[in-house]
């Protein structure tokens, strides 16, 4: 297979077997400062340190995830993402990056205006509610939909704010964001056409018009 | 490992209060070897009562107060780096303090002793690291008391430490913080013996020492810990004694721990490291820990225990978000464990992982 077929088949390739990792591996510049809020274990910021030596920082409410990625080597500390944007000075950071995690958060749109405080840019990856299979899940079962992006009981699910691709567009529009890029997932595959519908991630870099 | 302790001996240390010391001795002890760049050391500082021996098995067949941490394979691998400790200044381990004999009168100081501080213990321990010919640390390592040295370490020589892990520490002692002290040292005072602080050649004020090690041990300690390990359980008796010898395992506990303390401690050293660490502030009165720590060049891991009150985690976390909001390196986590402040000595399993996995970080970037 030639590189021009594989580029065509449009296959995003995966870092530690995500392909939204695989797609911030790609925005983020090399010796560039990274803030990465819910960091989980640390895999994403180590294999930036270690493939973009980058300097690479995260926040972590989990006790034994943090440890875990202070173990690694990486710099984390215990904080919930309010309280850790919060203590930090103006532009600290060329990327704060917040991954599958703002549909977590009490005030998304807090959090947001934070991240761009304290970042020059953002990447926010997060699950598209809109995708047909939650739709349809809903629409069928007349229940709380529950699909394999979405997999809890209503009572059990961390989410506790659903939002949608076109959602999002609309929050940067009434932000005055700049969306440098966007890029729409389904599995391992990209999606170009009507991502709202087809897309189960969406990964944006946006930044504040200045 | 059987270790042996060093001495070395410097002419003359001004300090803090603007006196000057003479003659001043400090005992140490290291582990591992030095690389040819001289850069794998660590400066391990011990805590109120601890001494130079940190690691290994000395000559009495005692081994070091953080033996668990330190040594082949360890948090702090020894296979790897180059680890110092050294007894404290105003000691009685090796290290010159009140019970050491004043070259200018012949006698042992007692209460003429200067008034030190935290900053005097560290520019005595930076004249130990450059006695050896090592000009930057890789790393300052300690908990409590230790912890206050690692943090004055990396404010007063930023340029010589590249790691500092203070562990269940603070930026200053609280006002509970300052009142155990001044119970451990009323006592002592309280004491007939104490005799001012001139017992030396005498019988020292070994009732008022052991009340104040006592109350030592149960501010080390958790409600947790105590329930799991003496609960109401009675001392070698079925019933109570109805009289105001030991009934409790508990009493009998802190007597014991109070007296073995008399035999390796000077009451007059207990007197003035814990005025110094009542002194302590690094932020130096103004209050602004942030302030404080802007000269401040070193990545820091910081670590807190989840029951251990009597340096609980805010403090811990004051110092984090002093750090972020400047933006410095900072890693931290509390550490879920029962025993109290004595967690960072006993419970390391997590600590170890911790320190090992930072430790390896921050080397491989030097290299």
């Amino acid at each position: 297979m030639t590189a021009k077929a594989a580029d065509e088949l449009a296959f995003v390739r995966e870092v530690l077997g995500r392909s939204d990792y695989a797609i911030i591996g790609d925005i983020v510049e090399r010796n560039s400062r990274v803030l990465d809020l819910g960091c989980g274990e640390g895999e994403l910021l180590e294999w930036l340190a270690v493939n973009k030596g980058v300097d690479a920082r995260g926040v972590e409410l989990s006790g034994p995830k943090v440890q875990r990625a202070i173990a690694r080597g990486v710099s984390v500390f215990q904080c919930d993402i309010d309280q850790a944007l919060r203590d930090y000075p103006d532009q600290a950071f060329d990327y704060v990056i917040l991954s599958q995690t703002l549909q977590e958060t009490f005030r998304p749109r807090q959090v947001l205006r934070e991240m761009l405080r304290v970042g020059r840019r953002v990447i926010v990856a997060f699950p598209n509610f809109g995708h047909w299979r939650v739709r349809l899940s809903m629409l069928l079962s007349g229940r709380a939909p529950r699909t394999s992006l979405f997999p809890y009981e209503w009572h059990e699910s961390p989410n506790i704010h659903f939002l949608t691709i076109e959602d999002f567009e609309d929050l940067t529009r009434k932000e005055g964001l700049v969306v440098e890029r966007r890029y729409f997932l389904a599995g391992h595959r990209k999606v170009t056409f009507r991502p709202n519908l087809l897309a189960e991630t969406a990964v944006y870099l946006v930044s504040s018009r200045v | 490992m059987i270790v042996d302790s060093s001495s070395v001996r410097f002419a003359s240390l001004s300090l803090d209060s603007g006196s000057t010391l003479v003659d001043v001795d400090v005992a140490y002890e290291t582990y591992g070897a030095l690389n040819a760049a001289r850069s794998n050391a660590i400066l391990v500082l011990h805590a109120f009562s601890g001494d130079a021996h940190a690691a290994g098995i000395n000559h009495e067949g005692k081994p070091g107060w953080w033996d668990n941490m330190i040594g082949p394979g360890k948090g702090f691998d020894t296979n790897r780096y180059f680890v110092i400790c050294a007894n404290i200044l105003g000691g009685c381990r090796g290290t010159t303090g009140p019970a050491s004999v004043n070259p200018a009168t012949g006698c042992p100081y007692a209460m003429s002793f200067p008034v030190i501080t935290i900053g005097d213990m560290v520019r005595l321990q930076k004249m130990v690291i450059d006695h050896l010919g090592i000009s930057r640390l890789l790393a300052v390592a300690g908990g409590s008391m230790g912890g206050m040295q690692a943090l004055q370490w990396a404010v007063q020589y930023p340029d010589a430490v590249v790691a500092a892990l203070p562990i269940a520490s603070t930026t200053r002692h609280s006002a509970q913080q300052i009142a155990f002290n001044e119970v451990g040292r009323q006592a002592i005072m309280a004491d007939p013996d104490w005799n001012e602080g001139n017992y030396y050649g005498q019988a020292p004020p070994a009732r008022g020492l052991a009340v104040a090690r006592m109350v030592g041990h149960i501010t080390y300690m958790s409600d947790d810990s105590m329930r799991e390990k003496f609960g109401r359980r009675l001392r070698g008796k079925e019933a109570f004694g109805f009289g105001f010898d030991v009934d409790f395992e508990v009493e009998s506990y802190l007597r014991y721990r109070g007296s073995q303390f008399v035999n390796r401690f000077d009451a007059n050293s207990y007197l003035y490291i814990t005025k110094a660490m009542d002194y302590f502030d690094l932020t130096g009165g103004n209050g602004s820990v942030a302030a404080a720590l802007e000269v401040a060049k070193a990545r820091f891991l910081i670590i807190s225990f989840s029951s251990d009150w009597l340096y609980p985690s805010y403090q811990s976390q004051e110092m984090v978000r002093a750090l972020r909001s400047r933006n410095r390196d900072v890693a931290y986590v509390e550490l879920q464990s029962n025993y109290g402040h004595d967690s960072f000595l006993v419970d390391v399993a997590e600590q170890s992982a911790l320190v090992a996995g930072f430790l390896s970080t921050t080397f491989e970037r030097l290299t």
